[in-house]
């Protein structure tokens, strides 16, 4: 919100306040300035001048020689001009050698001493044009040519002092819970009680001097959407522009003025925050105001020309006919203030914030009107604004106050916010004695209405207090304006001790990244919404599971459309990113939520932790990839099986389903050639996506000792010439399986010769045979042990010993 | 045998001076201790000595022997002194030669921060909850006292799934959960992902909060200033100060914004905090009465304090970060320069 600092200074005494404390004043009310503007930021450099002397420049038609006492500037400086409306005697702005002031085409441009014609001219006279103001500004400014300011001005004076723009504008940032400061007037209220200073408030004294008529009527046919419609008819109207004290406050807060009857309903908004409006009563049909939802398709086209088709969720203004205004937002084309208007009814009216906000973001269409809404108005305000804007018909003298004055409300009598609570509650939210004197003293600088028994605390909200609910507000309101300086810090000393600390789960998930970040993982967090290109990028075809996806309704884009379904995409991209970048070797993981959306969108989606990693580079192969469920499986104590498996977007012949306890969780594997082109990746990569769940589940924490013999354990070699087909698990499976004692077997060598055969391979295994009890290995027996292994072998696999 | 024994001593000296290895000194051995050896002979020749004469040569004898050991043990010490030394300066390796090992990864940076609030919290007796990121609108909004026609619950805001589901806009919803869920009294931090339809320069669509609850008896202002001001503490430095200013939420009251003194300046003032000498870094207050009485505890029997930060903004901080976007890049070469 604008806020003009002569505006608020005005408003308030602050009779030596300077600005920096007012600031922090206002901050310190949770009003924060964003920005402190100066009203005329471009301006500098530009002084009173006196013309000395006025003379016209030979050989020019229109260049005139000026002689300029400037003061303290310059007591005889020469300026050529081309203006013709100045003589000798006048005062006027000298822009100087280094000023900035406003060119032709609206920039900001510095003025240099240079010569005219070889005439030297040490400086420009100014327009009101260059100096950003019109006659809305200052009396004259809108002439062509220079600027003539008052005779009293005196020489060497900065022109901003004369032209009052030495004035800054504070830009003040107003948080949702503070409806009753949006206004000029709201704010001074605030800081007049926070500084204890005394508060002007505007004047809202009336005379209805004229007999109304009794056919205006407002009705009411939707008082949930408005709870309170204020209407005054206003007659004998004669259109004219506003006083220049009016205009000067529309412009600092960024209205344009337009005319008297405009500028009051502007003037009051800024003043109280209370949007208001003026029809025309000659456009009302019937002149009747019905406040009622619109009907479906029904349509109207708002001041700005723009038209809208509405619907029953939408509320506007109507005559007996026709929609006239969007209510709250925007008064209709059709009954809008003419230089004509002789008779207007005003309207000053209370419409739900919900349904202005809702309405104003259906229809894209919004104002300054909308805005106060949505944060809230009150119905305390709603009735002052009306008798203000009267007050200013009567001050500004242009019409005629009748006695038709029509008050619809949706609560008869709305009742002020009573608390009954103590000092005690009060002091016990913020942990410190206020001393009872200065809560008092604090309640009633903000117009509460306070008694006291006791401890015994009775409170009574002013009108313009809608949000008050309870003492908690209170106490907010009391250390605003006690300061929050005396809040003293305190470690919870009346909290009870809790046993905090992680769960095995979350320490489980530190360790679990731990082991990634030591198999030189880097984390990744990516978004959480990817989009349906991903899911073609991948080539899941209709059907799969990862194709029913949770969908965003209203999305940044289409690549944010969708919930993750996998994040192997995301994964992807990144590990192409990083090629990009000149990385050929990198490892990512993520732990995040796969989206699974229920039968219903109105039912929430099923949330799955997932587990996701992708390997590249020249060292990396399906079994560096392998290596990670590996590591974790060591990590956290159980075992994993694999068997073939495919994804549609990995290679045919390097897939695998991690399997535990026969139950798979996930897959690893290596990216198709198709994938790794879509994706531009290149060499080997490798991915693996694990259900974070059901890895969990399989975490063994119980550690039971064993007792290990005292003999040593023994090894033997296996070369074993096998079919092609047969795989290194089987053969490993089986050589486990046919003998208790064997803890350890471990392929170190795989080789194929002509020697062998065609179709045929030889795979070396070390096995490792441990004792039973406390009986050490004799050679024989391993030798007895080996000789079963390989007669299962030859029975079970075809295998023989080479 | 006297003249005997010392022609021998010469020879010997000699010899052994003259042994330069191990394989000289077995050589050595051989020829005069070994059983073949000159020495030994000469035991063997004590026999053609008179018995009254044998015990003084043999005296002689076995002394000369002791004597040529004894030189012997000392020589090959000396000459396997010489071959370790020998082996340990043929052994030189170049010890600025790069280490052999597999290069740590990294956690990501806002895992790095979350993790070291939740520390600091579960010191002070919290526990961690870590809740859902789809919510329906009654944990998400109305339960938090955040009325229908709040602006936060505008589209503009929210992500929609469906009428009355969203993507989590703010931790929270967590504060609903719990207080469903568990028994007062508790303290409980809930980090998390949230989601906001906005993607600019300094926003980005998805990010991480940490919410902080605690349920117990008389909880004030004080209470929640003294833990921040902990946590600010062990988050930059032991001197970092806090301060509170007038804010709102609607699930808290009294709301305040919570500012710690620059943690690049130390308040002085300066760029990073726009010259005031404080920095931004979380909300917070007194839980509203309303929403402990919406999730069925007695608000005059219980009272809470609650806060909530942006962990990528204490993490931009913390490592001077200026764009929240490179957090989401995933570029190994910003990755790696984080760690704890």
């Amino acid at each position: 919100m604008l806020l003009p600092i002569s505006w608020l200074r005005d408003l308030v005494d602050l009779k030596n306040i300077d600005n920096d404390t007012v600031e922090k004043s206002l901050f310190s009310c949770g009003l924060e300035v964003e920005e402190r503007k100066p009203a005329a930021p471009d301006i500098s450099g530009v002084v009173v001048g006196k013309l000395l002397s006025v003379e016209k420049m030979e050989n020019s038609e229109h260049l005139q020689i000026c002689h300029v006492d400037c003061g303290g500037f310059g007591k005889d400086i020469q300026i050529v001009t081309g203006a013709q409306n100045i003589k000798a005697k006048d005062r006027v702005p000298v822009a100087l050698h280094g000023a900035t002031v406003y060119g032709r085409d609206g920039k900001v441009v510095t003025i240099k001493n240079g010569k005219l014609l070889g005439v030297p001219s040490n400086g420009m006279l100014c327009s009101g044009e260059e100096l950003g103001i019109d006659d809305n500004w200052f009396e004259g400014a809108s002439v062509y040519g220079i600027l003539i300011l008052p005779e009293d001005s005196e020489p060497g004076t900065d022109v901003k002092k004369v032209l009052d723009l030495d004035d800054e504008v504070w830009d003040i940032s107003i948080t949702a819970n503070l409806p009753h400061c949006q206004s000029v007037f709201g704010i001074a209220r605030e800081l007049a009680a926070r500084l204890d200073r005394p508060l002007s408030v505007p004047d809202i004294s009336y005379t209805a001097k004229a007999k109304g008529d009794e056919a205006v009527d407002v009705t009411v046919e939707a008082p949930d959407l408005c709870p309170r419609y204020i209407g005054h008819y206003v007659k004998d109207i004669r259109i004219a522009p506003s006083p220049r004290w009016m205009r000067r406050r529309l412009l600092l807060t960024g209205h344009k003025p337009i005319n008297n009857l405009v500028d009051i309903t502007n003037y009051v908004l800024t003043e109280l925050g209370q949007p208001m409006h003026a029809f025309d009563l000659a456009t009302l049909a019937g002149k009747k105001i019905v406040v009622r939802r619109a009907t479906e398709g029904e349509k109207i086209t708002t001041l700005d020309e723009k038209e809208f088709s509405l619907t029953p969720d939408h509320l506007v203004i109507c005559d007996s006919e026709k929609p006239v205004a969007l209510a709250g937002i925007m008064g209709g084309l059709n009954s809008e203030i003419q230089p004509t208007t002789t008779e207007v009814l005003f309207e000053c009216a209370k419409f739900m914030r919900d349904n202005v906000r809702h309405t104003s973001r259906a229809l894209g269409q919004s104002s300054d009107s909308s805005h106060r809404y949505e944060k809230g108005v009150d119905e305390y305000t709603t009735e002052r604004a009306m008798a203000r804007a009267l007050h200013l018909i009567e001050e500004l003298a242009c019409g005629v106050i009748t006695d038709t004055h029509i008050d619809r409300r949706a609560n008869e009598h709305p009742v002020p916010t009573t608390i009954t609570t103590s000092f005690e509650k009060i002091n016990r939210v913020l942990g410190i004695e206020v001393p009872r004197t200065t809560v008092v003293n604090v309640l009633t600088r903000m117009q509460y209405t306070v008694s006291v028994n006791g401890d015994a605390l009775t409170v009574v909200a002013p009108g313009y207090r809608e949000d008050i609910e309870d003492y908690p507000d209170l106490a907010e309101d009391i250390i605003k304006m006690y300061g929050y300086e005396h809040i003293t810090p305190r470690l919870m000393t009346p909290a009870s001790i809790t046993a905090g600390g992680y769960s095995r789960e979350q320490r489980d998930t530190m360790r679990l990244k731990e082991v990634f970040v030591r198999e030189g993982f880097f984390e990744l967090i990516n978004y959480s919404f990817f989009s349906e290109n991903d899911l073609d990028a991948l080539r899941l075809p209709d059907g799969d599971p990862r194709r029913n996806v949770v969908r965003i309704q209203n999305p940044l884009s289409e690549n944010y459309a969708i919930m993750r379904s996998t994040l192997v995409p995301s994964i992807l991209r990144i590990l192409s990113h990083n090629q990009k970048r000149g990385h050929a070797d990198s490892r990512f993981f993520e732990l995040a939520t796969r989206f699974i959306p229920a039968e219903s969108a109105d039912v929430l989606p099923v949330e799955k932790q997932t587990l996701c990693f992708g390997l590249a580079g020249e060292d990396e192969s399906f079994f560096t990839a392998k290596g990670i469920p590996e590591a974790l499986a060591e990590e956290f104590g159980f075992h994993f099986t694999y068997e073939r498996g495919e994804q549609p977007f990995l290679h045919p012949g390097e897939t695998a389903k991690l399997l535990v306890n026969e139950k798979e969780i996930g897959y690893i594997g290596r990216l198709s050639y198709e994938c790794a082109e879509d994706f531009e990746l290149s060499g080997g990569v490798y991915v693996g996506e694990i259900d974070y769940a059901a890895l969990t589940a399989e975490f063994s924490h119980l550690v039971r000792y064993s007792p290990v013999s005292k003999f040593p354990p023994v090894c033997r070699d296996l070369a074993l010439v096998t079919d092609e087909g047969v795989t290194c698990g089987a053969v490993t499976d089986a050589i486990r399986s046919a003998c208790k004692q064997v803890s350890r077997v471990e392929l170190f060598d795989v080789y194929r010769s002509e020697q062998i055969g065609e179709g045929k391979k030889s795979m070396a295994f070390g096995v490792t045979f441990t004792p039973a009890g406390d009986e050490a290995l004799t050679p024989e027996a391993v030798d007895k042990m080996v000789d079963k292994i390989l007669k299962s072998l030859a029975f079970r696999l075809h295998i023989s010993i080479r | 045998m006297k003249e005997t024994i010392d022609a021998l001593r010469r020879e010997i000296a000699a010899a052994l001076s003259d042994a330069k290895n191990g394989e000289d000194l077995k050589n050595f051995f051989a020829k005069y201790l070994g059983k073949a050896g000159s020495i030994t002979a000469l035991m063997k020749e004590l026999g053609k000595y008179p018995k009254e004469e044998r015990p003084a040569v043999g005296k002689l004898v076995n002394e000369f022997r002791d004597a040529v050991m004894t030189d012997f043990k000392a020589k090959e010490e000396e000459v396997a002194r010489a071959e370790l030394a020998a082996k340990y300066a043929s052994e030189q390796t170049d010890i600025t030669m790069p280490a052999k090992r597999r290069t740590r990864g990294g956690l990501h940076p806002t895992t790095l921060v979350r993790e070291e609030l939740c520390n600091a919290f579960t010191g002070m007796g919290f526990t961690v909850y870590e809740g859902r990121e789809i919510e329906d609108d009654y944990h998400n909004f109305t339960a938090l006292n955040t009325p229908k026609d709040h602006p936060a619950r505008d589209k503009q805001d929210t992500f929609y799934i469906g009428e009355d589901i969203v993507l989590r806009t703010h931790t929270s919803p967590g504060q609903i959960h719990c207080l469903e869920t568990m028994k007062p009294p508790f303290k409980v931090v809930m980090p998390g992902r949230v989601f906001r339809c906005d993607d600019d320069a300094t926003h980005t669509p998805m990010f991480h909060q940490m919410e902080g609850l605690v349920i117990d008896k008389n909880l004030s202002l004080c209470d929640l200033q003294g833990l921040l001001d902990t946590l600010a503490k062990s988050m930059f430095t032991p001197d970092t100060r806090t301060r509170f200013r007038p804010s709102y939420f609607p699930f808290t009251e009294p709301s305040v914004e919570v500012d710690v003194s620059c943690c690049e300046c130390g308040g002085t003032g300066c760029r990073l905090c726009k010259g005031t000498g404080w920095i931004e870094i979380l909300g917070g207050g007194v839980v509203n009465r309303r929403v402990i009485a919406n999730c069925g505890l007695d608000p005059d029997e219980w009272s809470g304090l609650a806060f909530g930060a942006g962990l990528e903004r204490i993490a931009m901080l913390k490592y001077g970060v200026n764009n929240i976007h490179i957090l989401y890049d995933g570029d190994q070469d910003i990755l790696r320069q984080f760690r704890k």
